[in-house]
């Protein structure tokens, strides 16, 4: 057996450096990268990197930041399994290795010119951030926009700073619920869903960015429609476990696409046909 | 201008025995009753009797896409890495037309970009010489059904068996390299010709598909079968073993895996053929499983050979080799599950 060492391979890692790391929740890390070798990770709103840690293994992980942020990137990381628990070790100076970016983000250039709802469930919030980010950095490119957040608890609550600024703006209008309120909570309480009948929108400029959970996509969509949002204005960010992220390991598989490639952004016409798509 | 050779049978030893003096030549090997695998060989007397030899348990895939392959070398401690693939070039003798139309279809899935450079690198290493059947192995083939009897290019050199001598199909320049270098064929006339045209009208009629379906049919069939009753079925039998996906000779699904070496620095990346039936395949970070029934599993694999894979490549990516069947440990065959979605679609 001959062994080749190749220059193109998909599989070589870029080296990252960790200039800032930040706890967020109980079992989610912030974390600020630059890379080495490039000035910037040219990634589009809603594209994710393939994280890795030689040794222990590679993840999937959403950029949360907008690519109008430039010379560095960030990721907002849950640690669920070995590669996020490894990740969840890295210290400010520690180096990481980042494949990507990959996939098709969220279609910036079809959203400008029209108005925006932005609905964000739990972790749903860490890839939409890319997007509200870029958005509110182009602000003047935009009609209005909307933000629904629905998180489980008070203290669920990712980008807490960030989000109280949005809500502060005069040029976005902006929603929160919770599921479980604490003392001193004095918002709205209740599932995302009923949020979304309040909200004042024209149906036919106005585009939906749904991120969340598997189980929300259904009812939050459902509402969505009754709006009379068409479908092909609902746009979504699904989740699926990837190895490659180079359309070819088969984990990502959502009927005809593959979600690494062809995703993770679809607009619901695109996947609602779609066996095991929401 | 197609080239055609004979070689007699007379002089077969001899041409393989040329070819291991001069290649790393593998070839199907009898290992049990109905048990046959690509393996090395040295001697002619090694290779499975052509009569006999039913398609390998594992395909020639694992000469084009390992079932382990390293993809990264890398030292932890100091960040270092080195993206490699391994090769061999082997002589792949005997390969059935489903085999090679099991190679097509993987040469579409890696070369699709984002190309996959270690299977790329890997194929053009590989020499194929097919060899023709002149009749179903077993009552599990299907490759009439998928139109893969008859062979379809993919192959460097093709061996027809006409009675008392092979006529052999020059598919390639490196085919006729070892037609050359190897002078024990003759150049083939008319005749033989004619004589190949005669068995292959008597093959259309010895593979009857057994199941009356054309190719827009069939693909009909598994296009709208999504609610079918087949799938619980299939469900509450599925072992959810993964044997049906190991043997198939067009899935190539894999996990990506890091092993460190004792010094605790250095250490491989390497992929590792995985299976969706495995029940943690489409699992996410939530805890969300996709598939998690075994069901909607099966349903998963028959979808990606009869439905997924016409949208992105134009082709069904079942070659009719019948493998799955051989190896479901509880008797879960393709041809049944045909059957069972065309009566249950049409009532009964």
């Amino acid at each position: 057996m001959k062994r080749l060492q190749l220059v193109d391979s998909p599989y070589l890692v870029k080296e990252a450096k960790v200039c800032e790391v930040r706890q967020m929740t109980e079992h989610e890390k912030y974390f600020k990268l630059m890379l080495r070798d490039e000035p910037d990770l040219d990634h589009e709103p809603g594209q994710f990197v393939m994280v890795s840690i030689f040794g222990v293994g590679e993840a999937p992980i959403s950029i949360c930041s907008s690519p109008t942020k430039k010379g560095y990137f960030e990721l907002v990381v849950r640690k669920v399994g070995k590669v996020t628990s490894a990740i969840h070790r890295l210290e400010v100076g520690d180096t990481v290795g980042i494949r990507g970016p990959f996939g098709r983000g969220f279609p910036v250039r079809i959203l400008e010119g029209n108005d925006l709802l932005f609905v964000a469930g739990g972790l749903g919030l860490v890839p939409l951030r890319s997007l509200v980010d870029f958005v509110i950095d182009n602000r003047r490119d935009f009609g209005r926009v909307h933000i629904l957040l629905g998180c489980r608890s008070p203290k669920d609550i990712l980008f807490k700073d960030e989000v109280e600024s949005w809500a502060r703006r005069i040029d976005v209008d902006f929603s929160c619920t919770v599921d479980r309120a604490d003392p001193d909570w004095k918002g709205n309480v209740g599932l995302i869903t009923s949020l979304i009948p309040g909200v004042d929108l024209d149906p036919t400029r106005t585009f939906a960015v749904v991120v969340g959970p598997p189980i929300m996509y259904r009812f939050v969509i459902k509402e969505l429609l009754k709006k009379g949002i068409p479908e092909k204005q609902i746009i979504v960010s699904l989740e699926r476990h990837m190895k490659c992220g180079i359309g070819k390991c088969g984990h990502c598989q959502i009927g005809n696409y593959y979600c690494c490639q062809d995703g993770p952004v679809f607009s619901y016409d695109e996947i609602k046909d779609n066996l095991e798509a929401l | 201008m197609d080239q055609y050779y004979r070689l007699n049978k007379t002089e077969c030893r001899e041409f393989v025995g040329a070819l291991t003096s001069r290649y790393q030549v593998v070839a199907p090997v009898k290992r049990g009753e109905k048990s046959f695998v690509f393996a090395r060989i040295s001697s002619p007397d090694e290779i499975a009797s052509p009569e006999e030899y039913i398609p390998t348990i594992i395909p020639p895939k694992k000469y084009f896409f390992p079932q382990r392959e390293t993809i990264l070398e890398y030292d932890a401690v100091a960040q270092r890495q080195k993206a490699v693939m391994e090769y061999e070039k082997v002589v792949i003798f005997g390969v059935r037309t489903c085999d090679l139309a099991g190679i097509q279809c993987l040469n579409m899935v890696f070369s699709e970009r984002p190309r996959d450079v270690n299977y790329l690198i890997r194929k053009n290493k590989l020499i194929i010489i097919g060899m023709e059947c002149w009749d179903y192995c077993d009552e599990h083939a299907l490759c009439a059904l998928m139109d893969n009897h008859l062979p379809k290019g993919g192959y460097d050199l093709f061996f027809s068996d006409l009675g008392d001598y092979h006529l052999i199909h020059v598919n390639t320049e490196v085919g006729e390299e070892i037609v050359r270098s190897i002078g024990v064929f003759t150049e083939a006339t008319g005749e033989d010709l004619k004589r190949l045209q005669e068995f292959r009208e008597k093959k259309r009629s010895a593979f009857d598909t057994g199941i009356d379906l054309s190719h827009p049919e069939l693909m009909d069939l598994f296009a709208n079968c999504e609610d079918a009753r087949v799938w619980e079925e299939l469900g509450e039998r599925c072992l959810s073993c993964g044997n049906c996906t190991t043997v198939c000779p067009t899935c190539y699904c894999f996990d990506v895996i890091d092993e460190i070496n004792l010094d605790l620095r250095t250490g491989e990346r390497f992929r590792i053929w995985d299976s969706c039936q495995n029940e943690d395949f489409a699992k996410v970070a939530g805890g969300e499983s996709f598939r998690e029934e075994r069901s909607g599993r099966q349903r998963h694999r028959y979808l990606r050979k009869f439905k997924y894979p016409l949208a992105k490549y134009s082709r069904f990516f079942c070659t009719g080799c019948g493998r799955c069947s051989r190896a479901c440990m509880a008797q879960i065959h393709i041809k049944e599950t045909i059957k069972a979605l065309i009566a249950e679609r049409a009532g009964v």
